[in-house]
């Protein structure tokens, strides 16, 4: 916590000092309004869920949940078949978060803190596709994915994700913060090769970066939907995403279920979210100054 | 001795080597293929059936969907991106000040960006519904004439635009407030020496300090923007936007071109348009912001 502000000369005279109580409750005020503003759809999701398709079209709509719940979750479950897709996005996000996180902490700790003919060119490659739209290559991706015979297989999502180029990029910012150069100069003079030093230094003071690259990987791979929805078999293998897209996707939309569905894919992701809260935040701003 | 040598040379590569076999086959090569492919009738099953040279450019150049599509696009954008980052900035002055449970305060802002953007979409969507919304439902409580959201484009483009307003203020603030919290805090006690007021010490002395963060976001909601799918696509109608198409994106064209249409080719077209486009408004949107910063 910073008090910049609270150093003992303050400009603006009596003016300023009149609003001292005032200008400590309106921020407070605004901010409540911010929070409301972002968990207000989330509320309404709850309260859609929770009611039958009468109740949601009564003259005045509902405010408060109500107790159809359990019967519409149980539709959703008659409609589609949603643990297949549950157990599908967390095959894919499972097998992404863990590759992308090796891949990265063994290129960033190159990029960081190797020397190599040609790195400084091979980083530039990485920085340059993370500005690159992902639509860009998607039609020659999908042609290539059928040639490999992986239409409606899960692999078509697992394989094309194993690497971002954004997660290189990351890692390597963490890489020049935690992991010393004067370390990786003492195992070179211990004799260490630079498989054991990745392993015995660098990766273990990484691995708070690690968790949070994991968590951001993880989520980014649960809520993908563009590529899934290309490239997957909605009946065979649908992910969470795919399958909300198909119970909303008739002629006339259902919404209590709709969102039940909404609800129950959202729920894995918000209670990941609220466990590990502090880390995803501190995470997001760390890329804010490095970027 | 030469052995250790053999590891430093090598190993580097071997390092960085799986990650560069995935990308070159899963991301360089896609890439380049489309360049390739947006020169032929290129069906999207059946192969290529004929080279054409720049025909597919040409025809979309002369297409009225391509262009309703880049209107529609640029026009939520702007809708959605203007709004959200001048709140953002707002968010962040905010958050950077002494304030208790600073953690669960910065916590709930992010939390909008977590959620699956499908699940926003839907809950969205309902909201703005003709009949039940609740939008419609306050509009008519307040004595404003209900609104069909999805007929025309005016209110299509600003109902996505919420979605993606909703979704990212948040995460820019965050991004702002890390910047803002990097400023020394000497040029802070030297503006309020001089007497200048909160807002004053905002504008000469915050903003230009995280200029190099606003550019990024400025940046990132510029390619964010110009790939937008899933909100429009979820909000009705769908490959097309709407019966007139009077909210379909271009990654929505390019949808239905590709996989709707099949017509490979014509969609590579429209992938490399993008991209172009993508990088020039970036570079302009930079070229602006440094000046108008560097003026105020």
């Amino acid at each position: 916590m910073r008090l910049r502000r609270g150093g003992p000369v303050r400009g603006g005279g009596p003016v300023r000092g009149g609003g001292q109580s005032r200008r400590g409750v309106l921020p407070v005020v605004a901010l409540l309004v911010v929070v409301a503003a972002s968990l207000f759809p989330l509320y309404w999701s709850v309260v859609v869920a929770s009611h039958d398709n009468a109740g949601i079209s009564a003259r005045v709509p509902p405010l408060l949940p109500g107790g159809e719940f359990a019967d519409n979750a149980r539709e959703v479950f008659e409609a589609v078949d949603f643990w297949l897709a549950l157990r599908n996005s967390a095959i894919v996000a499972c097998a992404v978060t863990a590759s992308n996180v090796l891949l990265s902490t063994l290129a960033g700790f190159a990029f960081a803190r190797l020397r190599f003919r040609g790195r400084t060119a091979l980083f530039a490659v990485v920085v340059g596709s993370v500005l690159v739209p992902v639509q860009l290559g998607v039609v020659p991706l999908f042609v290539l994915v059928g040639e490999l015979g992986w239409y409606g297989r899960l692999e078509a999502v697992v394989v094309p994700g194993l690497m971002s180029a954004f997660s290189v990029f990351w890692m390597r910012q963490a890489c020049r913060e935690a992991v010393h150069e004067v370390l990786v100069d003492a195992a070179r003079v211990d004799g260490c090769s630079l498989v054991r030093t990745y392993w015995h230094v660098a990766l273990p003071a990484l691995r708070p970066h690690a968790t949070v690259l994991a968590m951001l990987t993880f989520l980014a791979s649960w809520n993908d939907f563009f590529w899934p929805l290309v490239v997957l078999d909605p009946n065979e293998t649908p992910t969470v995403q795919v399958v909300l897209s198909r119970l909303a996707g008739g002629y006339y939309t259902d919404y209590p279920l709709v969102l039940t569905g909404a609800v129950l894919g959202t729920l894995p992701v918000v209670v990941l979210f609220v466990l590990l809260a502090r880390s995803i935040v501190g995470g997001v701003m760390r890329g804010a100054v490095n970027g | 001795m030469r052995l250790a040598r053999l590891d430093r040379r090598v190993t580097p590569y071997l390092l960085v080597a799986p990650f560069f076999v995935l990308f070159g086959v899963f991301g360089l090569y896609p890439l380049a293929n489309t360049a390739w492919m947006s020169l032929h009738e290129w069906d999207l099953l059946d192969g290529p059936t004929a080279f054409t040279g720049w025909a597919n450019y040409a025809a979309l150049f002369t297409d009225p969907h391509f262009y309703n599509a880049l209107g529609n696009t640029a026009s939520i954008f702007v809708i959605a991106t203007v709004p959200q980052l001048l709140a953002a900035l707002g968010v962040a002055a905010l958050l950077d000040r002494p304030l208790r449970g600073s953690a669960v305060w910065r916590a709930a802002v992010l939390l909008p960006n977590v959620v699956p953007v499908v699940a926003v979409a839907l809950v969205l969507t309902q909201l703005f519904g003709r009949d039940q919304g609740l939008v419609n439902w306050a509009l008519t409580g307040l004595g404003v004439e209900a609104v069909d959201w999805r007929a025309h484009s005016w209110s299509a483009h600003l109902g996505v635009a919420v979605m993606v307003i909703w979704r990212w203020t948040g995460y820019n603030a965050l991004l702002y407030l890390a910047a803002m919290q990097a400023v020394p805090r000497e040029l802070h006690e030297a503006a309020e020496l001089d007497g200048a007021s909160r807002w004053r010490a905002f504008w000469s002395v915050t903003l230009p300090s995280i200029r190099p963060t606003v550019l990024f976001t400025v940046v990132m909601s510029t390619i964010g923007g110009f790939q937008l799918f899933t909100e429009p696509l979820l909000f009705g109608g769908g490959g097309s936007g709407g019966v007139d198409r009077q909210f379909q994106t271009l990654v929505m064209y390019l949808y239905e071109a590709g996989f709707q249409r099949f017509d490979a080719g014509y969609a590579a077209a429209v992938s490399w348009v993008l991209f172009v486009l993508c990088a020039v408004l970036a570079l302009i949107n930079a070229a602006l912001l440094r000046r108008v910063v560097r003026e105020a």
